[in-house]
């Protein structure tokens, strides 16, 4: 079986818009989600700025019980939210309690790199610790557990097929869309809620400031600390959030005539294996161009159909690198290289969920025909330089935009990058 | 503290926990906390504590696995204030 996947619905929870508009209209506009968090300050870290969605609790309250809310972080909170956007963005109604239907065509691929941190940090280990596991009550397990999100979302809206979660560090939001578009593709499923999530965590963000991975020089600028692709990049800004797209089978979208944002026309997985310059921590370059390459073979298309790239770029020594093999992937001169931006510039790196959130942002992109900003690079890296010219500093009205590629790395040297192409009837 | 309090007390406690409103608003000694409110059975373990934090009391865990009704968890904490 080999079905056309599209995209009917989407969800996001991200640090500088909750919902699409609200995100759309801040991603035009070049609006940093970056804000001093004062608890990072106290505890001595040295980067003490992050990406938290704004108000993300009252927007909680409004969506889910009371007694959902004393089980769930907040990871579960941002990706639960997202999922429930995505379903009824997609046309479905939100299963009401005692209604017994269960969607057995339906499922998820909800994905997390660190997980409920916050639950461990905060109940879990102080309380053990003390010897009060007997008060420790019910919810710990739930909120703890890799699949924390999936069981969530698929309790709240009867999902009957796969439910699942994946996790491959910073690829992971992105490699769960893919994980969806196979299955459908395959005939396995006809819909899937496909992304990631990340809660909002000091107890995530301090190993990664602790291997000095973070920006340390922009604490009192907040919304200038998120640098790709610049000069004066020195680390990436720890985010949070979560996106879900709702994925479809092309004739299941087109029998209920369902709006259709876009195709996912390809993608590919893979990973540097540790070797060729590749490690735990650093891209084996060689699989970051395979793996580009992969993806637009399996989309079907040429490297010159594609119109813009949403890279992975998170602003530290690696960003070079990655540019010069999107180039090299994509066989273009620095003259012919497609608008690449970063969606991190603006809400940071949101781990888990970052893939899922700047698929999102391709997705608006294609849907309202820009290219938005790669903030804060002003000053952009010497290596990178020749290439400026294909970097937007500021918004590109571009009606024309059709095919946008996106990749994500991860920690553990994985790869991912799928292709998204605008709906056209 | 007399059993009408001490039920009025537990209404509150499962409130939070009971996904059929309707049906706390019109319970009874003999209300199924589990089947009738909708509670989910996990969260038994945190009504219980919730008792133990309202009451100041304690609740071995045979007595709490005997607690299935709005009754039962009244005569319970009765017992032991």
């Amino acid at each position: 079986m080999n079905r056309r996947v599209v995209i009917t619905g989407m969800g996001v929870v991200a640090p500088n818009g909750n919902g699409l508009e609200a995100y759309e209209a801040a991603l035009r506009a070049g609006v940093s989600g970056i804000r001093h968090i004062p608890l990072l300050q106290e505890l001595k870290f040295g980067c003490t700025v992050a990406g938290v969605p704004p108000d993300a609790d009252a927007l909680a309250g409004t969506y889910f019980d009371e007694d959902d809310l004393l089980a769930m972080n907040s990871n579960q909170r941002f990706g639960c939210i997202a999922a429930v956007d995505a379903w009824t963005d997609a046309g479905f109604e939100r299963p009401e309690h005692g209604d017994d239907h269960v969607y057995w065509e339906a499922g998820a691929v909800i994905g997390t790199g660190v997980g409920g941190l916050d639950t461990a940090g905060e109940k879990l280990v102080p309380m053990t610790d003390a010897g009060r596991v007997r008060r420790m009550g019910s919810t710990i397990v739930e909120q703890i557990m890799g699949s924390g999100v999936s069981a969530r979302v698929s309790g709240m809206l009867a999902l009957g097929n796969q439910v699942t979660s994946n996790s491959s560090a910073c690829s992971t939001g992105a490699e769960a869309i893919v994980g969806g578009y196979e299955r459908i593709k395959n005939g396995l499923a006809d819909r899937m809620l496909c992304g990631g999530s990340e809660g909002s965590s000091h107890y995530i963000w301090a190993g990664f400031d602790a291997m000095r991975v973070l920006a340390r020089k922009f604490n009192d600028e907040p919304e200038k600390a998120s640098r790709p692709l610049s000069a004066t990049a020195a680390g990436f800004i720890p985010g949070s959030g979560a996106a879900i797209l709702h994925l479809e089978s092309l004739e299941n979208a087109e029998q209920r005539g369902a709006r259709i944002y876009a195709e996912l026309l390809g993608g590919s997985l893979n990973c540097g294996g540790h070797r060729q310059g590749g490690s735990m921590t650093a891209p084996n370059q060689t699989s970051v161009r395979r793996c580009i390459r992969e993806a637009v073979a399996n989309a079907g298309i040429t490297s010159d159909e594609i119109d813009a790239i949403n890279g992975h770029l998170t602003a530290t020594v690696a960003d070079p690198r990655e540019v010069a093999s999107w180039a090299a992937a994509l066989e273009c001169t620095p003259e012919t290289l497609p608008l690449i931006t970063s969606t991190k510039s603006m809400i940071g790196h949101g781990l888990g969920a970052a893939g899922a959130m700047e698929s999102v942002a391709c997705l608006l992109m294609l849907q309202g025909g820009f290219v938005h900003p790669s903030i804060n690079c002003e000053d952009v890296h010497a290596e990178i330089e020749p290439y400026a010219a294909s970097i937007p500093q500021q918004v590109v009205e571009m009606p024309e935009l059709r095919t946008i590629i996106k990749a994500g790395f991860g920690f553990g040297d994985v790869n991912v990058c799928v292709v998204f192409r605008k709906w056209s009837d | 503290m007399d059993q009408s309090e001490i039920r009025a007390k537990i209404v509150e406690i499962i409130r939070v926990y009971a996904k059929d409103k309707d049906a706390l608003a019109s319970a009874t000694d003999d209300t199924n906390i589990l089947q009738d409110l909708k509670v989910n059975s996990a969260r038994l373990v945190d009504v219980i504590l919730d008792f133990e934090d309202a009451f100041d009391i304690e609740v071995e865990d045979e007595d709490a696995d005997n607690v299935n009704t709005i009754g039962d968890a009244v005569s319970l904490i009765a017992a032991k204030i």
